[in-house]
């Protein structure tokens, strides 16, 4: 079956800020050529590594955010490199970049030095704060995008430090957006023959994720903050716990008011009283007519007391697998090997075993990001080796003679 | 030439809470003629969280729906009057697309399947976003953002090793499955157009949530390892954290990747001395003693305010951030020239913020068309505009019921 995106091109300079966004488009079916500097992308050092030996042709960083992609390097500051650059931009349809605002424009190679050969391209930039604004060009990071994103202060406990997510977020929350502005893009592309420049930004990609902390600043004037493990934002006035000790790890669960809540806390109830640990004033309520939202917090630490006792003698898998069968809101907390484990996703055939020849070795990628009933995204090929399609596409493709190449190649341009 | 990209585009939701309303607030951002289906017996748990304006609770006074639904269009249906469904059925004829976020087998259950949908209207693209998926022994059971988050592991990338665990108390989920779900839809419109076809996607929230984590889960696989709490750490860079400020509640990040970076930070922090500090003075000397760093790192922030600290920071080229709270980012310079919010005068609240899109397209950005609407509020003219209906037929729905007022 053929891809969403099969007749399209994209040359793709992104670093790790951006990988994930050619990914996005490749996955949807796209010829996506990572662009690296002659020697290899500098991300190829970022860790961990396979088989934790640290290698440009082992990082699995790369190996996760470059699949599906093909690969040429090419020196874009070279004059020569900029000529090929431009020559590959002819018959392409997207230009994906995650340099520092400016430096295309520097090196000559902006969205209307592009639009001049080829006045359909589409060039999306993915930068810290955006191409224009005060911060335009102050540098990121992923802390710094958590941190002015506001993402960042809403995470962690109480009483600590904020905290980000430790897998650096940011970049892909940019990305993904990222994706689907240039899809936006191309559908007008695809009507009016215009391309044009999409700017994301990855501190605006973290604050629209707030849920309601900012209409809860605008509507009264309330500042919600980091919570640990506990409910956060609602209308309750309460502490209620989200996070529960089991005998090997964590749970989700929450002894939350309203109709959703009130299903599956009838349930637990149920369990704990047939297990017979209940005491006598969890068994005397009437859990249909509870209204959680109404209680004091002493009320509900005296619930959650009982509670968290009984969740305390089973295992994630004994009160999933029960959850799950009579419609209980309660999650287990998964460990890596628990997700690649987890029968759910098997049964969906997630993973993908991708073949790398040059290791002697099959991993288990995540599979496509949706099901699609007539073009699913396909996993076609591991990430590429440092300049694995240069003949293809210098060649093959441009029409480039050995000895250009070879000058080239000696010249350091590719 | 209209600068609406997605003019005509027709779309219609049948979700609620969050991850459908915000698929389908990014095509209305865009231009697309976008309609919730909204129930007055059942509205979505948005329109009944906190906050309201003024503290009075009301289904058109909540700030967490409105600030979602720039843009679109209301119709309140009862789907469990024969009417309603009717109507249901002549919106599925009349979209280009069908979101909903229901959990797995509701919408069969309610004979608004994908298979159902196709003998209305076959060219229909359907999108469902259930947590799971819709096949599978785990595809019916009930959840919220605040579960899969854990299911997905995101809680082993929270918080300090010698500590309790924590979570992300927002649904952080709900966040990572739409921009992939609008790529793909507004790809697979482009592909209808030129062939007519259109499809199902079926979306587990879990599965795309996945791809946020790819390099540990392969990392998993391959080299057995699993993930260590680290707090604000990070393994290429020292100092590199969170550091508190003068105020209360105040804090800045602070990332200094290699010893270049070092040399002007210990300068702009006029504590030339460091530079030649042994203990730091490379990148793995810093990481050897980072606790010691860090401390000395805070004992400097503690007497600047957050704003200060960024700004010399920054203008010294280290990457630096205030770690904003909702009131900073409500004010923040950079997203207010950026038109990341938008300003609109509510039916019921007044002037009130909506939120905008995180990119600008440059000959046809996402634009304020109109403000959230109350609950039902297109409702006739929904019917009337889009539908065809005359006063007389619209009536009859109404008094049968279908509108559920």
């Amino acid at each position: 079956m053929a891809g969403l995106l099969e007749s399209f091109r994209v040359l793709d300079l992104t670093d790790h800020k951006g990988f994930f966004c050619g990914k996005i488009l490749a996955d949807l079916g796209a010829d996506v050529i990572k662009v690296e500097k002659p020697g290899g992308d500098p991300a190829r050092r970022i860790g961990p590594f396979y088989k934790n030996i640290p290698d440009p042709e082992k990082s699995l960083h790369w190996f996760a955010y470059n699949l599906n992609k093909r690969g040429i390097t090419l020196d874009i500051e070279a004059t020569d490199g900029k000529e090929l650059f431009k020559r590959l931009a002819e018959t392409s349809d997207f230009v994906i970049e995650s340099y520092p605002t400016g430096y295309m424009d520097e090196i000559g190679l902006s969205y209307l030095d592009l639009s001049t050969v080829n006045s359909r391209i589409i060039m999306t930039s993915i930068t810290a704060f955006g191409h224009t604004g005060p911060y335009k060009d102050y540098k990121g990071s992923d802390i710094v995008g958590m941190a002015m994103g506001g993402l960042a202060y809403i995470t962690g406990n109480a009483e600590d430090s904020p905290v980000r997510i430790s897998f650096p977020q940011s970049y892909l929350l940019a990305s993904a957006e990222a994706a689907a502005a240039t899809m936006i893009a191309h559908y007008y592309r695809e009507t009016t023959g215009q391309g044009q420049h999409v700017d994301a930004s990855l501190q605006a990609s973290v604050a629209g994720k707030l849920a309601n902390a900012i209409p809860t600043w605008e509507l009264n004037h309330t500042l919600l903050k980091r919570e640990g493990s506990y409910m956060f934002g609602r209308g309750a006035k309460l502490r209620i716990r989200l996070l529960w000790h089991c005998k090997d790890g964590y749970i989700t669960f929450a002894l939350m008011g309203g109709k959703l809540g009130a299903k599956s806390n009838e349930i637990v109830a149920r369990w704990i009283i047939d297990e017979g640990i209940a005491p006598e004033f969890f068994r005397k309520i009437d859990w249909p007519s509870l209204d959680i939202a109404k209680q004091t917090q002493e009320d509900q630490d005296r619930l959650e007391e009982v509670v968290a006792q009984f969740f305390a003698k089973y295992t994630k898998a004994d009160l999933y697998r029960r959850a799950n069968q009579e419609g209980v809101l309660l999650c287990p907390q998964s460990s890596c090997k628990d997700i690649l484990e987890n029968t759910q996703l098997q049964s969906r055939d997630f993973w993908v075993n991708v073949e790398h020849p040059e290791l002697g070795d099959t991993m288990p990628y995540p599979g496509a990001f949706l099901k699609a009933s007539r073009t699913p995204p396909v996993i076609r090929q591991r990430a590429p080796l440092i300049g694995e399609h240069n003949e293809e596409v210098y060649k093959g493709e441009l029409g480039l003679s050995d000895g250009a190449m070879s000058m080239m190649s000696l010249a350091g341009v590719i | 030439m209209s600068d609406r990209a997605l003019e005509g585009v027709k779309v219609v939701d049948f979700g609620w809470v969050l991850v459908s309303p915000l698929i389908v607030k990014t095509l209305a951002d865009y231009g697309a003629t976008a309609v919730c289906v909204e129930s007055m017996k059942s509205p979505s748990l948005s329109r009944l969280g906190t906050p309201f304006k003024d503290g009075k609770p009301g289904v058109d006074r909540a700030g967490h729906f409105a600030y979602c639904a720039p843009n679109k269009y209301s119709i309140s249906l009862d789907l469990r009057t024969p009417g309603g469904m009717e109507i249901a059925k002549r919106l599925v004829a009349w979209a280009d697309v069908v979101s909903e976020n229901r959990r797995a087998g509701i919408m069969k259950q309610m004979g608004l399947d994908y298979d159902e949908l196709t003998k209305i209207n076959p060219g229909i693209i359907m999108v469902s976003s259930s947590n799971q998926g819709q096949t599978g022994p785990y595809a019916s059971h009930p959840g919220l953002g605040i579960h899969l988050i854990g299911l997905g592991g995101f809680n082993n990338f929270i918080g300090w090793p010698d500590q309790e665990a924590i979570t992300l108390t927002i649904a952080y989920t709900d966040y990572l499955t739409p921009p992939l779900a609008v790529a793909t839809i507004v790809a697979a419109l482009d592909r209808r157009r030129k062939t007519g076809e259109g499809q199902y996607f079926d979306i587990s929230q879990l599965e795309a949530g996945l791809h946020f984590l790819a390099t540990p889960l392969l990392n998993c696989a391959v080299n057995g390892s699993e993930p260590k709490k680290m707090g604000n750490v990070c393994e290429d860079a020292a100092p590199h954290g969170i550091f508190r400020c003068k105020g209360e509640d105040r804090w800045c990040a602070i990332a200094v990747f290699n010893d270049k970076e070092w040399a002007i930070f210990c300068t702009v922090i006029s504590h030339p001395e460091w530079k030649c500090d042994p203990r730091f003075s490379t990148l793995s000397k810093r990481k050897e003693n980072e606790e010691e760093l860090n401390k000395r790192v805070g004992e400097y922030t503690i007497h600047y305010s957050a704003e200060e600290i960024m700004a010399v920071l920054q203008e010294a080229g280290i990457a630096a951030g205030v770690v904003q709270n909702a009131k900073d980012i409500y004010e923040d310079p950079q997203l207010i020239q950026r038109e990341f919010f938008w300003v609109m005068n509510h039916k019921e609240m007044g002037e009130f913020t909506h939120l905008g899109e995180p990119a600008i397209l440059s000959k046809t950005p996402a634009k304020p068309y109109m403000p959230a609407p109350c609950l039902g509020e297109h409702t006739e003219y929904i019917c009337k505009e889009y539908l065809g209906m005359d006063d007389e037929e619209f009536v009859d729905y109404m008094v049968s019921g279908a509108f559920g007022f």
